[in-house]
């Protein structure tokens, strides 16, 4: 029988990476994600699967950490909150520029600068436009729910490891903080030293028996080599912007307008929209669950059939402009957005579509 | 006996190490660098780790190690290696984890990770290259760089008012819980060399053997960076860098 | 009384001309070529004076570029 828990969202990540076999964690402690670490302390995973804790002297400790544990091909991951993240972005560019794969989670709280504590999603692009300096992706997810906060753990290391490239979950205040029920994933047993060597022949273990040395940097003089290493890079990315493109639709078939949201916003939209049926409005929700690569083809399509589409997100206006390139003018796109922490409620979504389209 | 008498393999005392890879190096002519890469590939040969070590490069003139000592490297951000060698340490126990840092790396902007790594005991040996200069970058200051002392940054010589003391870093480490050996030492002369060895050695038994973090510092000179010839800058380093930074064990548990 | 004689290799192209080996040496067996260079233009280090040699190693320790190669034999007559 399946085991339903009740936890907040940044506990879940914290079980989940215990029972996907997570090899090491690295963290420092902010609002709104402290839970991730506290919980991992809490559940001593070294006794258990001999998963390593740290808590680092900072956010660029523990993601440097990340990018050393990384470097030997294990499963690592660190968490942190906005500013935090900011931080950390030198060592994402990092990450990414020496193909390695990793998890980073960011429970995003309202900025610029300290800004608050209270939710937002104002690092969207941060997370999805670079962030760091150079020409890089990350794998970014936007979980909605608790049940996806722990979902996504071992989606977003599946994905890193298939194609060497760093992933990120970009999760809102609200669902790191909120509690809803969630079924675990199933325990599954740590890498051996072997199965790492087979999978990651690039590891920087010690030569052991190897040969031959593992460099693992990001690094090259030449730019002749370095323009080819970019054009790897952006190879993989084709490759990912192919394969792993995830979003849902909901409502989608008969509509006349189109909601865009992600993360715990799309839940409120959700409602705004069975609020709009009710009332005889054919309006439908598209939420990507891959922020990149993006959901765009799928916005095509649906902008030949829709008569505008409303962008709802927790900042002053960031997705839409991947959704204004997605339709391509095909369709007016506008915006609704709240900032500072404040979250809107259905009734303003419903009334900001009315207004934007004179309905 | 003729040169070429003696010149037989069963009368060779001193080979070019085997894990020191047949290229040449980028660095200057009589960078103390070349010295120190060379004892680090002798040692990691000698005492049978080659298949357990695992470097990490800095960002600075020693950026290229991983070209040069043919084992396992990471290259870290600048000033990060102490971070990146605590996960390699934690995640990879039992093997040989050191880090190989300049002044600029490891006392300016690596700072933070140094002194916490080496407060958490991490089991990693830190080589520690103070030359008072950064010499990648062209010659700017160092916070090691002595008072008076004329740099890209401080045109008309170090002020204390200005910029601050030379940082002794090793004198701060020695004071942590954390770390078990910090010892300075030099390669100017053939028996600084030797001493030089034998301390990396114990710093590199001391990571294989989980005893906590050894610094090992090296007052080292940038001939280019001092506008001086290789053999001037050894006497102007012994003459004038030693008083500030006196050779010796500091901590030795 | 056993007299100890010593011989030096030097790869002259790797030699950067640093002139530390030189320095360093306690019999004045090497120097740098005072107008050859090297295929990269260093005025290299030769054995000036390779019957001084006491083969003591003096010079590779402290060579940057590891290009000497230390030679030894102790003749007991």
């Amino acid at each position: 029988m399946e085991e339903v828990k009740l936890m907040k969202g940044n506990e879940a990540i914290a079980h989940a990476a215990i029972r996907y076999g997570v090899d090491g964690y690295f963290g420092y402690p902010i609002t709104p994600q402290s839970e991730v670490l506290e919980t991992l302390e809490e559940l001593m995973p070294w006794e258990t699967t001999g998963m390593v804790v740290l808590q680092a002297e900072s956010e660029l400790a523990a993601i440097n950490m990340v990018y050393g544990g990384a470097a030997s091909g294990k499963a690592v991951m660190t968490s942190s909150s906005s500013p935090g993240v900011s931080l950390k972005q030198e060592g994402i560019s990092y990450i990414a520029a020496s193909e390695l794969p990793a998890l980073i989670v960011n429970v995003m709280r309202g900025g610029p600068g300290l800004g608050t504590i209270q939710p937002s999603q104002a690092d969207y692009f941060q997370a999805c436009k670079g962030g760091g300096h150079g020409d890089y992706h990350l794998i970014v997810l936007a979980p909605a729910t608790v049940q996806e906060m722990a979902d996504f753990v071992g989606l977003g290391f599946d994905l890193a490891f298939k194609y060497r490239n760093p992933a990120m979950i970009l999760a809102d205040g609200i669902v790191g903080q909120m509690m809803e029920k969630v079924v675990l994933p199933p325990f599954r047993p740590r890498r051996t030293a072997e199965e790492i060597a087979k999978q990651c022949p690039w590891a920087v273990t010690g030569k052991g028996g190897r040969g031959h040395r593992n460099i693992v940097t990001s690094l090259e003089m030449e730019s002749p080599a370095m323009e080819q290493n970019n054009l790897r890079f952006q190879r993989t990315y084709a490759e990912i912007e192919a394969n792993e493109v995830r979003y849902q639709e909901y409502y989608t078939e008969d509509a006349e307008y189109l909601i865009v949201a992600f993360g715990s916003v799309a839940r409120i939209c959700l409602k705004a929209i069975e609020d709009a049926r009710a009332v005889g409005m054919k309006v439908g929700l598209l939420r990507p669950i891959t922020l990149w690569p993006f959901p765009s083809k799928a916005l095509d399509e649906l902008s030949k059939r829709i008569k505008g589409a409303l962008v709802v997100e927790l900042n002053a206006g960031q997705m839409i402009e991947d959704v204004k390139l997605s339709v391509n003018c095909r369709v007016p796109v506008y915006h609704f957005g709240r900032m500072g922490g404040m979250i809107p409620n259905p009734t303003e979504v419903l009334d900001a579509l009315r207004a934007d389209f004179n309905i | 006996m003729k040169p070429e008498e003696i010149i037989k393999p069963e009368n060779k005392i001193y080979s070019r190490p085997r894990l020191l890879d047949d290229r040449n190096t980028h660095y200057c002519p009589g960078c103390s660098h070349g010295v120190v890469h060379r004892i680090i590939a002798e040692l990691i040969d000698e005492m049978g780790l080659e298949d357990k070590a695992i470097g990490v490069a800095p960002v600075g003139c020693a950026v290229f190690a991983y070209n040069y000592i043919d084992v396992d490297w990471v290259e870290a951000a600048h000033g990060r290696a102490p971070a990146v060698a605590t996960a390699l340490s934690r995640l990879n126990p039992g093997h040989l984890v050191f880090s190989y840092q300049g002044d600029g790396d490891l006392s300016a902007i690596g700072t933070a990770e140094t002194i916490h790594a080496a407060n958490r005991g991490e089991n990693i040996a830190i080589i520690f290259i103070n030359n008072g200069i950064y010499g990648m970058t062209g010659g700017q200051m160092a916070p090691t760089t002595l008072l008076g002392m004329k740099t890209a940054t401080t045109p008309y010589g170090r002020r204390a008012d200005l910029n601050g003391y030379p940082l002794r870093i090793s004198e701060l480490l020695e004071r942590l819980d954390g770390t078990c050996y910090i010892t300075r030492q030099a390669v100017h002369t053939a028996a600084a060399v030797r001493k030089t060895k034998a301390a990396i050695r114990k710093a590199f038994e001391n990571s294989v053997a989980g005893r906590g973090t050894s610094v090992v510092e090296i007052v080292s000179t940038c001939n280019s960076g001092w506008k001086m010839t290789p053999a001037q800058s050894n006497e102007w380093m012994a003459e004038h860098m030693f008083e500030r930074y006196p050779l010796g064990d500091l901590k030795n548990i | 009384m056993a007299k100890v004689q010593g011989a030096v290799t030097i790869d002259t192209n790797r030699c950067k001309g640093c002139n530390l080996c030189a320095v360093a040496c306690p019999a004045d067996v090497l120097s740098l070529q005072p107008k050859e260079v090297n295929d990269r233009g260093y005025h290299y280090a030769y054995v000036v004076n390779p019957d001084a040699c006491i083969g003591c190693s003096s010079c590779a320790m402290v060579c940057p570029d590891a290009c000497i190669e230390v030679y030894r034999v102790v003749n007991k007559s």
